[in-house]
């Protein structure tokens, strides 16, 4: 069953068509990746999905939800959470608390109880706070202890793609889109997070859209692989066949290199 | 996933660090090799840092508490009213500006309205006389409903543009109260006084609290005490919560925020809305302690100052807020003894050199360079035989009196004055690109020539030095600490 179906996307910025007429699911449990050229559509993909832009025609639906005309933040709280393609952290926020600010859409306390101190306001604190240690915890040594009241900002790069990850998480979503989790890492951290992305699915029981440019990535974690160029999906299936088509390969490479394969 | 290693607990725990397999020592103990500054200052600033949090707050509370039991004195008073004003306006701009990251140039106008409102409804003005516990809540409410309104733009506008709308916002509501004293509605003939224009509305009744009149400054002071106090507990309390976090998660990425379930938009409001009923809240003491209203008081000088106050202090930081607000009521205060502020320009100025020189020696040093300088300075202008100025025209203070002897004041205090002000300007710019030998050579002289303007011009205006030193201090510490003295350093990008 589809946990995340679009149907017939259209989005233009003026005169360009980033997305037309994109239909796509993803159902629950799968991991499903998008890839395609610089420049075709899978970032406003993602934006779209999650209500940073509204698209110009089609259904989005989340569980039988419909997504369109929310905003992102009312996006975020029926279920889909996200990470970004450059990171951005609350960057001179503590890392526990990228994470902690991240339950705000499923807490309640507000300025008075706070403020009070009631104690009701109190214990969803501690939970707040026991939630984010044990999200931190899911990265294994990462990002645990002597970390955790350090600046985010402190953090390395892949550090900070995990803490992302982990901010995305607190959420409570149904469905994790990662925009590019290995960019920028080295072999040993990519291996890591497929092995993450793996483990999302297996252990918290996600469903993940995942775009990637790292081929090893993308053929290690995808159930699907989901082809883009120009705004238009060009191939479907699974990772050896969406490789392998010759459309891909002349979005790649060009139509000569399709041609001799 | 090696499950081998135990994480450090939060807590006790985190003190030794606790290294599982994969855990980088290097990096886990990288507080240990941190370069430690050396010299009696760094030494004074280590020794000052090992104060816990609650004990600064409690020796602060405790010299406030103290004060009042002390003196009666009606000046002092008032400058303790002042103060806790002026802490009031600095928590509740802290909030939208130093948490929420939103710039609102409009504030002043809040602290204006509450104080407007007040005299409109204790005073003769429209006859209106309405008891303190009934006033002053209704005001604090309203002044949070236009601070309501005013938020409404900052749904689509950040940073400048922001800005430039609630500036309007001030200017506006400082042109309504002085256009308001003849205001001729259309179903009257004749016209109606209501703001009293730039004459201000005097003759306001004092507060009535629990039966007891307010009668002098002191009983406002134990008011905006036991306030800040409940301020204090409870804004700390909602910083480290969930609306302070999300409140901060706006100031750093909003769009993320966004993306992470926040409802931006409602936060921008309600951090405006407690940012405006306590300027309010502030508008109604002042208006009473003062018995009477005048909307000169809140204008951009006004607002200038809150904002120094906070940038001063450490946007963001509560502690931060109270020591801004400390520096920027009491320093101008201060300095109006022209005494006082000899000293305190003295003071600063061994301070700037001990900063500058870290080691006793090359203090030392430095000290006696000033002197010979002085001593250089002296035989020049005398072989050129300029006419000086009897010692007993200019040698007042204690320190003027200590160094009548070695300085040399010339008769033509103003020519002498203002060529020394350029010097000294560009010897300054021209220090901070030098190489460190000609700085070594050059400091005293630098150094002289502060001591010569302030003894030769600057003591003489104490108005203008006032603004000046404050200006000086703000561009100094906006160089060397541009967090503030208590802020902590912002990453904007990395």
């Amino acid at each position: 069953m589809a946990m995340l179906e679009l149907e017939s996307i259209r989005i233009s910025f003026g005169a360009l068509t980033t997305l037309d007429d994109l239909s796509l699911h993803v159902n629950k449990g799968e991991i499903v990746s998008v890839i395609g050229p610089n420049g075709a559509g899978k970032t406003t993909l993602f934006n779209v999905i999650t209500g940073v832009y509204k698209p110009d025609s089609g259904s989005i639906t989340l569980d039988g939800q419909n997504l369109v005309g929310k905003d992102p933040a009312k996006v975020t709280r029926s279920g889909i959470a996200r990470t970004f393609q450059n990171v951005r952290l609350f960057l001179n926020m503590s890392v526990i608390e990228n994470v902690m600010a991240a339950t705000f859409g499923h807490t309640h306390a507000g300025l008075l109880s706070s403020a009070l101190g009631l104690p009701r306001s109190r214990r969803e604190e501690a939970d707040v706070r026991e939630q984010a240690e044990e999200l931190l915890r899911f990265f294994g040594t990462r990002l645990t202890g002597y970390r955790w009241e350090e600046p985010a900002y402190s953090l390395s790069y892949a550090n900070r793609r995990r803490l992302e990850i982990a901010r995305a998480l607190a959420t409570k979503p149904k469905v994790l889109l990662l925009d590019e989790p290995a960019a920028g890492m080295n072999p040993k951290e990519t291996h890591e997070i497929t092995e993450v992305v793996e483990r999302l699915r297996s252990e918290k029981g996600l469903t993940i859209l995942i775009i990637e440019h790292d081929m090893h990535v993308v053929e290690g974690v995808s159930d699907r692989v989901v082809a883009l160029d120009h705004g238009v999906k060009i191939a479907e299936g699974d990772f050896e066949s969406v490789a392998t088509h010759p459309a891909v390969i002349e979005a790649y490479l060009g139509r000569k290199a399709a041609e001799t394969k | 996933m090696d499950t081998s290693q135990t994480p450090a607990e939060d807590g006790e725990g985190r003190a030794e660090v606790v290294l599982g397999i994969g855990t980088d020592e290097w990096v886990a103990r990288h507080n240990e090799r941190l370069i430690v500054d050396s010299g009696p200052l760094a030494r004074l600033k280590d020794a000052a840092s090992k104060i816990p949090n609650l004990a600064r707050w409690l020796i602060v509370l405790l010299i406030a508490v103290a004060v009042p039991l002390g003196t009666s004195n009606p000046y002092i008073m008032r400058v303790g009213v002042n103060l806790g004003l002026f802490i009031l306006l600095s928590y509740g701009l802290n909030i939208v500006v130093g948490y929420a990251g939103l710039l609102d140039l409009g504030y002043a106008a809040f602290y204006g309205f509450g104080a407007y409102a007040y005299a409109l409804v204790s005073s003769d003005q429209l006859g209106h006389h309405w008891k303190t516990y009934i006033s002053v809540p209704i005001i604090v409410i309203a002044t949070a409903l236009l601070g309501f309104l005013v938020s409404l733009p900052s749904r689509r506008l950040m940073g400048d543009y922001l800005a430039i709308v609630t500036l309007f916002f001030g200017q506006v509501f400082v042109q309504v109260v002085l256009s308001s004293d003849s205001i001729t509605f259309p179903w009257a003939t004749d016209s109606v006084d209501i703001t009293g224009g730039s004459n201000g509305i005097p003759g306001l009744d004092p507060f009535v609290l629990f039966g007891h009149k307010f009668l002098n400054a002191k009983d406002y002071y134990w008011l905006l005490l036991a306030i800040i106090v409940i301020l204090t507990l409870t804004i700390t309390r909602i910083n480290r919560t969930r609306i302070g976090r999300a409140w901060r998660t706006i100031r750093e990425d909003s769009l993320a925020a966004q993306a992470m379930g926040i409802s931006v938009n409602r936060l921008k409001f309600m951090a405006f809305i407690v940012g405006a009923a306590l300027a309010g809240l502030a508008g109604t003491i002042l208006s009473a302690v003062q018995g009477a209203v005048f909307v000169n008081g809140f204008d951009l000088p006004l607002l200038t100052l809150v904002y120094a106050a906070i940038i001063l202090g450490g946007s963001g930081s509560l502690p931060g807020a109270v020591m801004g607000a400390i520096v920027m009521s009491l320093l101008p205060e201060f300095l109006r003894v022209p005494n006082y502020s000899e000293i305190l320009f003295f003071v600063v100025l061994v301070l700037v050199i001990g900063a500058m020189r870290r080691s006793i020696k090359l203090f030392a040093i430095t000290l006696v360079g000033i002197f010979v300088t002085g001593i250089v300075a002296h035989g020049i202008l005398l072989s050129l035989s300029v006419k000086s100025l009897p010692r007993s025209e200019w040698a007042t203070g204690v320190i003027g009196r200590f160094l009548s002897h070695w300085l040399f004041v010339p008769n033509n205090r103003l020519l002498w004055g203002n060529a020394s002000f350029v010097l000294l300007i560009a010897l300054i710019a021209y220090l901070t690109q030098a190489s460190s030998t000609v700085k070594k050579i050059l400091l005293p002289v630098a150094a002289f020539l502060g001591i010569f303007l302030w003894e030769v011009r600057l003591i003489q205006q104490p108005s203008t030095t006032r603004q000046l030193i404050i200006g000086t201090m703000l561009i100094v510490l906006m160089v060397t600490k541009p967090q503030g003295f208590l802020g902590k350093a912002r990453v904007e990008v990395l």
